[in-house]
């Protein structure tokens, strides 16, 4: 029963995930690319003349297909992980129904897995960055990446266990500042990277960013309502839904 | 405080009953590395190490990799 209760979270998840991804995806269509055509446009402006590579994937294909693939792909991974977190944090987080249990799962999410890595090492367009460092700048972004979900999780628990003593509301503001407490050397010490060009401009690379922060907004808002519906559905069904379960279930097969 | 559990009514829906850990974790296990193998393709393969050979992987997600904020190239 439990176990199947996880497998069918685990399957809303991910298809909570694709329909956030699909959402995502019209944002980085129509505000991503314009940003990432600019950027390359100025990247092939200012490359030596005998440095043209030759193309494996056409930009057409990269701007659409390829565009498609990977953000649907990343929507469907982390809507399957954020389901199994959900599986843990329900009932245990504090007293939220499925549903807002599924939307508050969904914006730490977004804070912890995009928001705090992207406020030190924000994404960047073609063109910035230098093709030497692609190694320690991908360990750098993995590293805060989990460096930030794992305090997260700390923080959660902390916040759960000075509940008792503190109160919902004053453990929880103690959770958040000991998060920020944590994270804040995280961000003094780890190395700085900027490789923007001199002459790169300013306003691409600024648009280039909001985009990719909105694309995450939406993916991550558009999970936590959906999956929070799909949750809500499974988990507390509607009398008359529960009645036809009931008999479903007690029929013989 | 047994009657007090049991009543949910429309305004005070029932709380979410906690699933056990020992049932999610098989699920969590097997899935989760499953998802982060599917991030790993999306986001880091053919840039900093690659299992597969080539570049054809990373110029197919060119776009998602840039947009969705993984250091590309």
């Amino acid at each position: 029963m439990n176990s199947a209760t996880v497998r069918n979270l685990l399957v809303r998840g991910m298809l909570a995930g694709l329909g956030a991804g699909v959402l995502a995806l019209i944002a980085a269509y129509f505000l991503g690319e314009p940003n990432v055509d600019r950027a390359i446009g100025f990247e092939e402006a200012h490359a030596p003349a005998h440095e043209h590579e030759v193309e494996i994937v056409s930009r057409s294909l990269q701007s659409t297909a390829g565009l498609a693939t990977g953000v649907l792909i990343y929507g469907i991974a982390f809507g399957g992980i954020a389901a199994l977190a959900y599986c843990v944090a329900l009932g245990r987080v504090g007293r939220f129904s499925p549903r807002a249990t599924a939307l508050l799962l969904s914006g730490c999410a977004l804070l912890a897995v995009y928001v705090v890595p992207f406020l030190k090492y924000p994404a960047n367009p073609p063109a910035v960055g230098n093709g030497d460092t692609i190694g320690k700048r991908t360990t750098l972004y993995f590293l805060m990446m989990v460096l930030s979900v794992l305090l997260a999780i700390a923080a959660t628990i902390l916040g759960k266990r000075l509940a008792p003593k503190l109160g919902t509301w004053y453990a929880t503001v103690a959770a958040v500042a000991a998060f920020a407490v944590v994270i804040g050397p995280a961000f003094a010490f780890l190395p700085v990277i900027n490789e923007v060009p001199a002459d790169f401009p300013a306003t691409v690379l600024w648009r280039f960013r909001l985009s990719a922060l909105a694309m995450q907004l939406i993916l991550w808002g558009g999970f936590g309502l959906l999956f929070g519906e799909l949750a809500e559905r499974l988990l507390n069904p509607r009398p008359a839904k529960a009645e036809k379960s009931r008999a479903v279930a007690a029929a013989p097969n | 405080m047994a009657q007090h559990v049991a009543q949910p009514t429309a305004t005070t829906p029932a709380l979410p009953a906690t699933l056990p850990l020992k049932a999610i974790a098989p699920w969590a296990v097997f899935f989760g590395i499953l998802m982060l193998v599917l991030l790993y393709f999306v986001g880091a393969e053919q840039g900093a190490t690659a299992v597969v050979s080539g570049s054809g992987v990373h110029e197919w997600v060119h776009d998602a990799r840039h947009l969705l904020g993984f250091p590309c190239h």
